[in-house]
C-alpha cells in the first residue's frame, strides 16, 4: 500500500468519512494486523476505540461457578514470577493491568481511565512519553485506594534486577514518574512505537503497593501475598494449592458494571489434554479447558453430540524447521555450530530452498494440526495476520529434485546426493511430541524422494528447552542441521520476535547458547532493518521494516515455517468467553458470561 | 523384641543418609534446568537468569549443595520450590492428606478383597469358585492402571454419566453431602488401584494359604476335632500371613508410584502428580523431598515388615 493512501485513510478515519472498522479491513487486507491498524490509528492521531461490547448480562453476579480446566495448574501467584502461561492466567483471575488485549485486538482499558492517544494529549508525537490515567474510584481487594503510587512502584519493583521477575524487560528501559494521583507518566529513552507493553497485559498486572513495598528486591520471594493475591480483579482470592486450583469469588465491588457474570471462578490443573476436552466437550463436567493440543480427529469425534466445542484464536505462534548455517559435526574451541564454520552443504542456497520445497505443510495440516494450523510461508505471521503478500510457500519434489541437480548435488552409488564428496545427510531433531514426530516422518519421506537421506532425533522437551549448559541437545546449542519446535508470540508487536535473529544474537559458547538466533544466521540488511524498526515512529514505515525482516529471512531460507498454530480451546456450547490470541485466555475474563 | 527394633532402626538411618546422597548426586547431574522457560522467554534477560541461579545456589559444586541440603533437612528445613516458590514441606503436606485417602482406601479395599477371596479359595482348591478367582487375578493385575483407569472413566463418566473423572479437593457441599462427594469422586480411583492391588494379592495369599494347609500340625489340629473355620483362622492364616505381610508392607512404598499414573488420569492432586509436574518443571528441590520420602516410606515399611514377622513368628526376632 502507498503511504500517501494511507495517510489519506488516516484523515478520512479522523474526520468521520471512513468507519474505523473499514479502515481496519482495508489494512488488513494488504497484510496489517487489527492490532498493528490500531496501533497506527492511534499513532496517527485517532483516540482507539474499544470494540463494541457484546456484553449482555444486566446485573452483577447470578451466573454460578466457572470452572475452568488447565492441564497444569498455577504454581504461583505473582504475575511478574509466572514461570507460563498457567500462572500468567492464574494471577490474571485476580490482578488487572492498565489494558488489554481484547478479541478484535484492541487494546481495551480495564484500570486505565481511557487509552492514551495523540488526540486525548495521552501520546506523544514523538512517540516518547505515554500519560495513562487511572480510572477514578478502583479499590484494591482489601478495600485501599488504587493511585499512581502502586503503577511507579510496579515500575520500580519489576525493574530492579534483584527481584528478579519475568517482566524485567518490559520495564527497565523506561520511567515511570507520578503526575497526580491518578496519573502517571511514562518515559522512553528513545522513541518507542510500540509502547503499548508496560502495565498492560499479563506483565502488565499491577500489585499494591502497601503489600509489596516491603518485598522489593533481594525479599521478594518472602512477600506471603505471592501465594494470596489482592488485586483489584472481578474474582476475589480465597484458596490455592500450587500445581492443583485457584478458587476465586466474586468482587462485589468491581469496577466494572454488570460484570463479573459469575459467582465464583475455579481453575483446576492436571492431567492430559485429551481428558480436559472430555471433560469439557463430551460430559460437561467443566465449563473451558485451555490448549486442547489434541489431534482434530479426535476433537471432531468429541464434538459429536457433545455438550462442548472447540474455539479458536489467532495469533502469532509459529512452527517451523530451523536450518543451521554452521557446521554441528566440526568442533572449534570445544564448541561445535560454531561461527567460525560453515555447513557443508546447508550453505549452499540451492540446498535451502530445497529442503523447503520439500515440505508438504498441506499433508502436515491434513494429517495433525486440521482447523488449529494455517499453512504458512512467513516466519511472521502476526500481530494477527501480519503477512506478506510476497512469499509463497509450495510443495514440489521435482523442482527441488531440478534445483539440486543445477547446483550439482547429484545422485552417488547409494542414491544419496552428493558433491565434491559431501552428502546431503541430515540430522532433523525435535522435542518428543506426537505432532512433531508425525511431522518428521511425513517431511523424512519427501526428502528422501529426492535423494536427500535424514536421520530423525527426538529429544525430551525438558531437555530440549533447557537453558542446560552441559546439554548438548538442546535447541539453542542446535548441534544437528535442522531442528523443528514452535515460537510463540508473546505480544501484538513483532520486535521482540523478530529480534532474535539480529547477528548480535547468535547462540554461542561465549554467551552460554542464550542467544536466540539459532540458525546463526547473519544478514546485515536484517540486522539494519530490525534495528531501524525499533526506533522506527512512522508506523507504516515500521510495518514495511518488519516485512523485509521476513522476507529476507524467507529468500535465505533460514527457517521452513510449516504451520502458523491457533490456540485451542474447549468450551461449553453455552458459555461465552472473550478469546484473544493476543492475550491470555483469562486477560478477558470480566467479559466472559453464559448464555441461556 | 525391643532390641531387634532398635537394631532395625540403627541400620535404617545409614540407608538414609546412603540414598540421600545417591538421590542428589542424580538430580544433580540429571538434565534439565529448573529455570528453561525462563530461558526461552524472549522477554527475560540473561542477567535475570543468572541472578536467580546465584540466588538459589545452582552454581554452587555438588557437595556443597548437599551439605547445604543436608544441614538444613536436619533443621527440618525441606527447602522451596524454585517453581512455586515456596516451602517444600507446605507444598507435600497439602497434599499428603489426599494421597492418604485415596491409596489407602485402595489398600483397605485390596485387603478386604483378597485376604476372604485367596483363603477361601485355598480352602477349596480347583473349585469352580477357585478357578473363577484365578482368573480373574490374572486379567486384574494383567491390566495396567492407566488402561482400566480410562476404560473406567469410559464407561462409569462418558456413557453412564453416573461418576466425576476430575477429583477436586473444593467441594462446595457441607456435612454429610460433602462426605458422600469425596465418596463418590474416589470410587473410581480407589477401585482402580483397588482392584489391581487385590489381584495380584489374592494369587499370594492363595498360595500362602496352601503352603501351609497342608502341613502336618494343620491335620493335627483337624484331627484333635477343631472345627473348619477355626483351623483355619487359627492356625492356618497366621502362618500363612507371613509372606503376605512382606509382600504389602513392602509394596506400599510401589503403590504410591503406582499411585502416580492414576493421580495424573483422575487429575488426584497426590503426591505423585507433584512429582511428575515437578519433574517436568525441573523443581529438584521438590522432586528431591518426593523422592527422599517415598525412600522414607521404603525404610519405614521394611521396619514395620520386619516387627510384624516377630509378631507374627516370634523366633525371627530372637535370631
Amino acid at each position: 500500500m502507498l503511504d500517501k493512501e494511507l495517510r489519506s485513510m488516516i484523515g478520512d478515519v479522523k474526520d468521520g468519512r471512513m468507519d474505523r472498522r473499514a479502515f481496519v479491513k482495508r489494512l488488513a487486507a494488504v497484510g496489517l494486523t487489527a492490532p498493528m491498524a490500531n496501533q497506527i490509528l492511534s499513532i496517527g492521531g485517532v483516540a482507539m476505540a474499544q470494540s463494541p461490547s457484546p456484553y449482555p448480562p444486566t446485573k452483577r453476579g447470578g451466573g454460578g461457578p466457572l470452572k475452568l480446566l488447565w492441564w497444569q495448574g498455577p504454581t504461583l501467584l505473582n504475575p511478574h514470577f509466572a514461570t507460563g502461561t498457567k500462572d500468567q492466567d492464574g494471577s490474571r483471575l485476580f490482578y488487572e493491568p492498565l489494558a488489554s488485549w481484547d478479541v478484535d485486538g484492541h487494546l481495551n482499558p480495564i484500570l486505565a481511565a481511557e487509552i492514551p492517544s495523540i488526540k486525548n494529549g495521552g501520546l506523544s508525537a514523538d512517540a516518547k512519553t505515554v500519560t495513562w490515567k487511572l480510572k477514578p474510584g478502583v479499590k484494591w481487594h482489601d478495600g485501599k485506594p488504587v493511585t499512581a503510587d502502586d503503577l511507579v512502584f510496579n515500575w520500580e519493583y519489576a525493574s530492579d534486577p534483584a527481584t528478579a521477575c519475568v517482566s524485567i524487560s518490559t520495564y527497565s528501559g523506561l520511567t515511570v514518574e507520578k503526575v497526580d494521583d491518578l496519573t502517571v507518566r511514562i518515559t522512553f529513552k528513545e522513541p518507542t512505537p510500540f509502547w503499548a507493553n508496560a502495565f498492560v497485559g499479563a506483565y502488565g498486572c499491577i500489585l499494591p503497593k502497601h503489600l509489596f513495598a516491603d518485598y522489593k528486591g533481594a525479599k521478594s520471594r518472602e512477600a506471603p501475598n505471592n501465594l494470596k493475591p489482592v488485586g483489584t480483579g472481578p474474582y476475589k482470592f480465597v484458596e490455592f494449592k500450587p500445581g492443583d486450583l485457584v478458587r476465586g469469588e466474586i468482587n462485589p465491588d468491581y469496577h466494572m458494571a454488570n460484570r463479573p457474570f459469575f459467582d465464583s471462578v475455579e481453575m483446576k490443573g492436571g492431567g492430559d489434554a485429551v481428558s480436559a476436552a472430555r471433560a469439557v466437550i463430551q460430559t460437561g463436567e467443566y465449563d473451558f479447558a485451555w490448549n486442547m493440543q489434541v489431534e482434530d480427529e479426535v476433537l471432531l469425534r468429541l464434538e459429536k453430540g457433545g455438550k462442548g466445542k472447540t474455539l479458536y484464536a489467532v495469533g502469532g505462534d509459529i512452527e517451523f524447521i530451523a536450518i543451521n548455517f554452521t557446521d554441528p559435526n566440526i568442533e572449534v574451541d570445544g564448541e561445535r555450530s560454531s561461527m567460525k564454520t560453515k555447513h557443508p552443504s546447508l550453505s549452499d542456497p540451492a540446498v535451502r530452498q530445497a529442503l523447503a520445497l520439500l515440505v508438504d505443510r498441506d499433508s502436515v495440516k491434513k494429517a495433525i494440526y486440521g482447523r488449529a494450523g494455517r499453512t504458512t510461508a512467513n516466519y511472521l505471521n502476526g500481530p494477527d495476520d501480519f503477512v506478506s503478500k510476497n512469499t509463497k510457500w509450495e510443495f514440489n519434489v521435482d523442482k527441488a529434485i531440478a534445483l539440486l541437480d543445477k547446483a550439482g548435488w547429484k545422485p552417488g552409488a547409494d542414491g544419496i546426493r552428493e558433491k565434491d564428496g559431501k552428502k546431503l545427510k541430515f540430522v532433523y531433531q525435535t522435542s518428543i511430541n506426537g505432532p512433531r514426530q508425525k511431522t518428521q516422518a511425513i517431511v523424512k519421506q519427501a526428502f528422501q524422494k529426492a535423494g536427500i537421506d535424514v536421520e530423525l532425533k527426538s529429544v525430551v522437551a525438558s531437555v530440549f528447552f533447557s537453558s542446560d549448559v552441559a546439554n548438548p541437545d538442546t535447541y539453542s546449542k542446535f548441534y544437528t542441521d535442522i531442528e523443528e519446535f514452535q515460537i510463540p508470540m508473546t505480544q501484538p508487536d513483532p520486535a521482540l520476535h523478530m529480534r532474535r535473529y539480529h547477528s548480535r544474537n547468535v547462540a554461542t559458547k561465549e554467551n552460554k547458547w542464550q542467544g536466540q538466533n539459532f540458525p546463526r544466521w547473519v544478514n546485515k540488511e536484517f540486522d539494519a532493518a530490525v534495528d531501524a524498526a525499533d526506533t522506527e515512529t512512522d508506523p507504516v514505515k515500521r510495518a514495511a521494516l518488519y516485512i523485509k525482516c521476513n522476507d529476507l529471512m524467507w529468500q535465505d531460507t533460514v527457517v521452513i515455517p510449516v504451520m502458523h498454530r491457533l490456540a485451542v480451546e474447549a468450551a461449553s456450547n453455552t458459555l461465552r468467553p472473550a478469546l484473544s490470541g493476543w492475550a491470555n485466555q483469562t486477560d478477558n475474563i470480566q467479559d466472559w458470561y453464559r448464555e441461556g | 523384641m525391643s532390641q531387634y527394633v532398635l537394631r532395625r532402626l540403627m541400620i535404617a538411618i545409614p540407608s538414609l543418609l546412603g540414598i540421600s546422597v545417591v538421590l542428589f548426586v542424580v538430580l544433580a547431574l540429571a538434565p534439565g534446568d529448573p529455570f528453561s522457560e525462563l530461558a526461552t522467554n524472549p522477554n527475560v534477560p540473561p542477567e535475570v537468569q543468572a541472578a536467580l541461579r546465584a540466588r538459589f545456589g545452582l552454581d554452587d559444586p555438588i557437595y556443597l549443595r548437599y551439605l547445604h541440603w543436608l544441614n538444613a533437612m536436619m533443621h527440618g528445613d525441606w527447602g522451596f520450590s524454585f517453581v512455586s516458590r515456596m516451602n517444600v514441606d507446605t507444598l507435600i503436606l497439602q497434599r499428603l492428606p489426599t494421597t492418604l485417602y485415596v491409596i489407602g482406601s485402595s489398600q483397605i479395599l485390596a485387603l478386604l478383597v483378597a485376604i476372604p477371596v485367596g483363603v477361601y479359595a485355598a480352602t477349596k482348591p480347583y473349585s469352580i469358585f477357585d478357578r473363577i478367582a484365578n482368573t480373574l487375578a490374572f486379567v486384574g493385575f494383567s491390566l495396567p492402571t492407566f488402561f482400566t483407569g480410562i476404560l473406567f472413566i469410559l464407561i462409569f463418566s462418558v456413557t453412564l454419566d453416573w461418576l466425576p473423572f476430575v477429583y477436586t479437593t473444593d467441594i462446595k457441599a457441607t456435612g454429610i453431602h460433602y462426605v458422600l462427594e469425596m465418596i463418590r469422586q474416589a470410587i473410581m480411583p480407589v477401585a482402580v488401584l483397588g482392584l489391581f492391588q487385590a489381584a495380584s494379592m489374592t494369587r499370594f495369599v492363595r498360595s500362602a494359604m496352601l503352603d501351609v494347609i497342608r502341613l502336618d500340625y494343620v491335620t493335627t489340629a483337624r484331627a484333635k476335632g477343631l472345627g473348619q473355620a477355626k483351623v483355619i483362622v487359627k492356625h492356618v492364616m497366621r502362618n500363612a500371613m507371613i509372606p503376605v505381610v512382606t509382600l504389602i508392607a513392602l509394596q506400599l512404598p510401589a503403590v504410591f508410584g503406582g499411585a502416580i499414573v492414576t493421580e495424573q488420569i483422575f487429575r488426584i492432586p497426590g503426591i505423585g502428580s507433584l512429582l511428575i509436574s515437578s519433574i517436568l518443571s525441573n523443581d529438584t528441590p521438590v522432586v528431591m523431598a518426593v523422592a527422599f520420602v517415598f525412600a522414607c516410606l521404603v525404610v519405614l515399611f521394611n521396619l514395620v515388615a520386619d516387627v510384624l514377622y516377630g509378631w507374627l513368628d516370634p523366633r525371627i526376632s530372637l535370631r
